[in-house]
């Protein structure tokens, strides 16, 4: 008897950098990692796409502005429009942004320097594949690091992000209360990760892969990658 | 009359008559460009290699001793780790961002031209004081590009330092370190590959520009003067998307086989890269300038030649794997070409246009460059008699406290460290703010610990000290928690070595750390020489920095530097004396820099190295610190910080209280262990001979010194964690 792991694709762009890291918490949280490549144009038949952290491309330009136009991006499309769940891990997520399939957009920090530390977010709605089992209002420790994570969005975009519940995480305070000092970037409304309407496809700045092993770090990522990789199952 | 070429590519008239005699010919101007980037002081060491070999290389962990690119070393499991520090000073003195940012580009293509994957960064900085606003400007301008750049290859920056000194203000010091792992059989050397005749070196990544032509002669091996931005076109800039690139290209072809040998380019460029690659495989090379490929037309064999242009590697590939390799550079989007071929014999021919424009034996340029004893004379010391401990203190030791856990050299860099992504790799146990860094050895149990230490002031006051104390303190991070410290790179920062006293305080300096070296079984397997950090006549401290990798056999018994919880005994291992000469607190509270260092029994040192590994290792240790700068006071107030719990203690002996408190005296650490164990640590303490005194207890919200002053954990910290961003001009 053989058991159905879920399987995740995890990209690999040229000047991506946590790539190996989310391929390892997949393989830690019980799933089958499977490396994807920029260039290809298969999805080698995943349940679930991961667009890792780094710098695609250099991000010599907008972040994630050059990785949209990769090979594996219609893929991708095409995946998300089916329904299929994709996650954008900070870079991966400014490629999300910058590819039209999240809303919104991300600029430098407002303290204008590159920031890696441990924050915490606050689950604002369980309707994606990483919440799904999660509790509204949790609260989470998971690290940050970018220079570019600043999040905005016009004032339209914006209304229709909170108007239907586009956010799902908020950076907060250890009670889950939202102000200035647990927002490491200066993002509107503390917004740490947005989804897409239909829920399946989302982005967020703090690394959930780099909280998985207790050894390492905090485990805020560990619920949401048992979330995805159950609802990446449900698919098969 | 014009200055004579060679004079102006920085060679002497001697050296212009050994280059001729090396030829038996007059050189031409291309040769002549060649010979200046590689009998430069930056490549060929030629004042220091004298005394450098004076230092123990050898051990039984070593696998690569100095004269590599790496050092490497045998942390068992069939597995090296390779380390190397560097510095990038001068550049950082006039362009501080791509300054910084190409020195982490150049250490970590060392690391991987030895076949490892480059797995931590750590950056060692001095500067000088930050009211200052061009210091705090250079500081800035170092720490963003040593995040710009790192931040985007994928290589954690996990610790280095900052240290700020007066003599620092017109040259700051930029040293970095960068350390990888790779399976042991599979090191890139001399001796492991064999070069055949008939292979080709195959050259990938960047383009060759004119950037940084002279980059070793103009800027690194001549003191910085008036004028010096003149030299920036000499800085070269940084593309760390082709370094990220340049190492996964790179080291699938070291995975795959496909490899005779493998080269970084960086000082002296193509020259260097292709002299060495030959000289060490005792070949020649037939090298074609026609076949590089260049950023701009036009460009003439010198520059092409001595182009330090970033991000480019050499490979030397037999024939028959030509065409995987440069497979795999496609893969990864980058351009390589076939530049030259291997020869018997030993001479390196260069061709431009069809013709030959250089001919030169290999060896000549890359080991033959001269070595200069040059003169030495030693410097006054300061007496033992000026030392602070005898000036009468009626300060109040609270503020004291208060004041030297604000000085920049011993408050929270969090300011600095959270620029730098210390996460990636996702195998940092232990990042920057600690003793030493902890990384884990992926798919084992086993851990690395590394620290990099420079004590300038104590170097100012007495070089050997400085040197030994560098190194001790370097082992005692690494010890405490819990790691057996196992070899040594450095980077040694000096001024002028063409004046004397320099070159005095630089034998001193290899002298003091070759024997704390050689007493703690820590070999030196490499480093790199910084010399002319000086302007003027006003030298830096002699300062060398120190880069210690330890070893824990399981990362899970790493010791942190905490106060994790209530109700644990204090220990101090390790005896204190009235040793404030050159410490914080003298500086800080009286305002001096006088007297001695402390005095160093390296003997001690060792046994407290081996006790802490050893309580480590039975589990015995709940918390360790190192009890350097600031001395037992700080100490305790950053174990009570980093754990978040007070403390009540009585000042042990009979030392006038600040001398008790502030004194830096070496061989001693702070440990708490739980109450019922503390008997275990003062036998195992003994045994080891060095001395343990119960001094309180952790707990509370509060941090009492017996008669003398309390206060409690926060304000401590506030003071701790505020005054670096205060001091660079933040409103916290």
């Amino acid at each position: 008897m053989t058991i159905d792991l879920p399987r995740i694709g995890v990209v690999t762009f040229p000047g991506s950098l946590d790539d190996r890291d989310a391929l390892r918490a997949v393989t830690t949280m019980g799933g089958e990692a499977v490396p994807l490549w920029h260039a290809d144009a298969d999805l080698r038949g995943v349940d679930a796409v991961i667009l890792p952290g780094g710098f695609s491309y250099g991000d010599y330009l907008r972040c994630g502005a050059i990785a949209r136009f990769a090979g594996v991006m219609d893929a991708v499309r095409a995946f998300a429009d089916r329904g299929g769940p994709v996650l954008g891990i900070c870079n991966g997520f400014q490629i999300l942004c910058e590819s039209g399939l999240l809303p919104g957009a991300l600029i430098r920090n407002r303290s204008l320097r590159f920031v890696c530390r441990i924050v915490r977010v606050r689950v604002e709605t369980t309707l994606t594949p990483v919440t799904a089992d999660l509790l509204p209002g949790e609260v989470l420790d998971i690290p940050v690091k970018h220079g570019e994570g600043q999040f905005v969005a016009g004032p339209t975009d914006l209304e229709r992000i909170e108007g239907e519940a586009l956010v799902v995480f908020r950076y907060c305070g250890p009670d889950g209360s939202i102000d200035e000092a647990g927002n490491p970037n200066g993002s509107t409304n503390a917004i740490a990760g947005v989804r897409n309407a239909e829920g399946n496809v989302v982005g967020l700045m703090p690394h959930p892969e780099h909280a998985v092993d207790p050894d390492v770090g905090p485990t805020g990522g560990q619920p949401l990658f048992a979330s995805l990789l159950a609802q990446a199952l449900a698919r098969v | 009359m014009e200055e004579p070429l060679h004079r102006a590519l920085g060679l002497t008239d001697d050296e212009l008559g050994r280059i001729g005699e090396a030829l038996g010919r007059d050189p031409n101007r291309t040769e002549l460009a060649m010979y200046a980037a590689m009998w430069s002081e930056h490549c060929s060491y030629k004042s220091s290699r004298v005394h450098l070999r004076s230092l123990p290389t050898e051990g039984s962990a070593v696998l690569v001793g100095p004269g590599q690119d790496a050092g490497a070393v045998d942390i068992g499991d069939g597995l090296a780790v390779v380390f190397k520090m560097e510095s990038h000073s001068h550049p950082s003195a006039i362009e501080p961002y791509q300054g910084a940012a190409t020195g982490v580009g150049g250490i970590v293509r060392d690391i991987v031209s030895m076949g490892a994957r480059p797995v931590a960064l750590l950056d060692p900085l001095m500067f000088g004081p930050l009211d200052d606003e061009r210091n705090r400007w250079l500081l800035s301008g170092v720490v963003a590009g040593i995040g710009g750049y790192g931040n985007c290859i994928g290589v954690p920056t996990v610790g280095g330092e900052i240290r700020v000194a007066a003599p620092h203000a017109a040259n700051p010091s930029v040293d970095v370190m960068c350390v990888g792992i790779a399976a042991a059989d599979r090191l890139m050397t001399a001796t492991s590959h064999e070069v055949h005749a008939g292979s080709v070196m195959l050259l990938y990544g960047a383009s060759t520009g004119r950037d940084g032509i002279g980059g070793v002669s103009v800027l690194a091996s001549a003191t910085l003067d008036e004028g010096a931005e003149a030299s920036r076109p000499s800085v070269q800039i940084g593309d760390p998307f082709a370094e990220k690139l340049l190492i996964e290209a790179s080291l699938e072809m070291v995975e795959r086989d496909l490899l005779e040998g493998l080269q970084d380019l960086g000082g002296a460029g193509i020259t260097c890269a292709v002299s060495e690659s030959a000289a060490r495989a005792t070949m020649g090379a037939e090298l074609d300038l026609d076949a590089v490929p260049l950023r701009v037309a036009g460009m003439e064999p010198f520059e092409i030649l001595t182009s330090e242009s970033q991000e480019r590697m050499l490979a030397i590939v037999a024939p028959d794997r030509l065409d995987a390799a440069r497979a795999v550079c496609d893969r990864w989007g980058l351009a390589s070409a076939v530049i030259a071929r291997v020869v018997e014999g030993g001479m390196l021919t260069v061709r431009h246009g069809g013709e030959v424009v250089a001919e030169v034996p290999a060896r000549s340029l890359a080991d033959d460059g001269p070595a200069y004893r040059r003169p030495i004379e030693p410097e006054d010391l300061p007496e033992a008699h000026d030392d602070p401990s005898f000036v009468p203190f009626d300060g109040d030791e609270h503020e004291a406290l208060l004041a030297v856990l604000a000085s920049p050299n011993v408050a929270d860099k969090r300011w600095v460290f959270e620029q730098y992504d210390s996460l990636v790799q996702g195998q940092t146990v232990v990042a920057a703010g600690s003793d030493a860094a902890v990384i884990r050895v992926p798919d084992t149990l086993k851990g690395i610990a590394l620290s990099t230490d420079g004590k300038g002031r104590y170097g100012h006051l007495d070089p050997y000290l400085g040197a030994a104390h560098a190194v001790a303190e370097a082992a005692r991070n690494v010890a405490v928690t819990g790691a057996v410290p196992l070899a040594i790179t450095n980077c040694l920062n000096f001024g002028n070595p063409e004046r004397p006293v320099v070159m005095w305080q630089f034998a001193e300096s290899v002298r003091g750390m070759a024997d704390a070296c050689r007493a703690f079984d820590t070999p030196v397997t490499g480093g790199n020489v910084s010399f002319y950090n000086e302007s003027g006549d006003s030298a830096i401290w002699p300062t060398p920095v120190i880069g210690m990798l330890g070893l824990l056999e399981d990362y899970r018994l790493r010791v942190p530097t905490g106060f994790g919880r209530a109700g644990l005994t204090i220990c101090l291992l390790g005896e204190t004396f009235a040793e404030l000469g050159g410490s914080e607190f003298a500086e800080v509270v009286l305002g001096v820099i006088a007297g001695r260092p402390p005095a160093i029994d390296l003997v001690r040192e060792r046994a407290l190295h081996r006790l802490l590994h050893e309580a480590s290792a039975a589990d015995l240790l709940e918390a360790a610190h190192d009890c350097g700068d600031g001395g037992l006071a700080v100490t305790l107030a950053e174990c009570a910080i980093a754990g978040r719990h007070g403390f009540a203690i009585s000042v042990p002996g009979d030392l006038p209280p600040h001398v008790a408190l502030f004194s830096e005296s070496a061989s001693r650490a702070v440990v708490a262990v739980a109450p019922e164990r503390a008997d275990e640590l003062m036998r195992l303490a003994t045994d080891h001979g060095v001395p343990c005194a119960a001094i309180g207890e952790t707990g509370g919200p509060r941090v009492a010194f017996d008669g003398l002053f309390e206060t409690t954990v926060d304000e401590l910290r506030g003071v701790y964690e505020r005054a670096f961003p205060r001091a660079m001009g933040e409103a916290v």
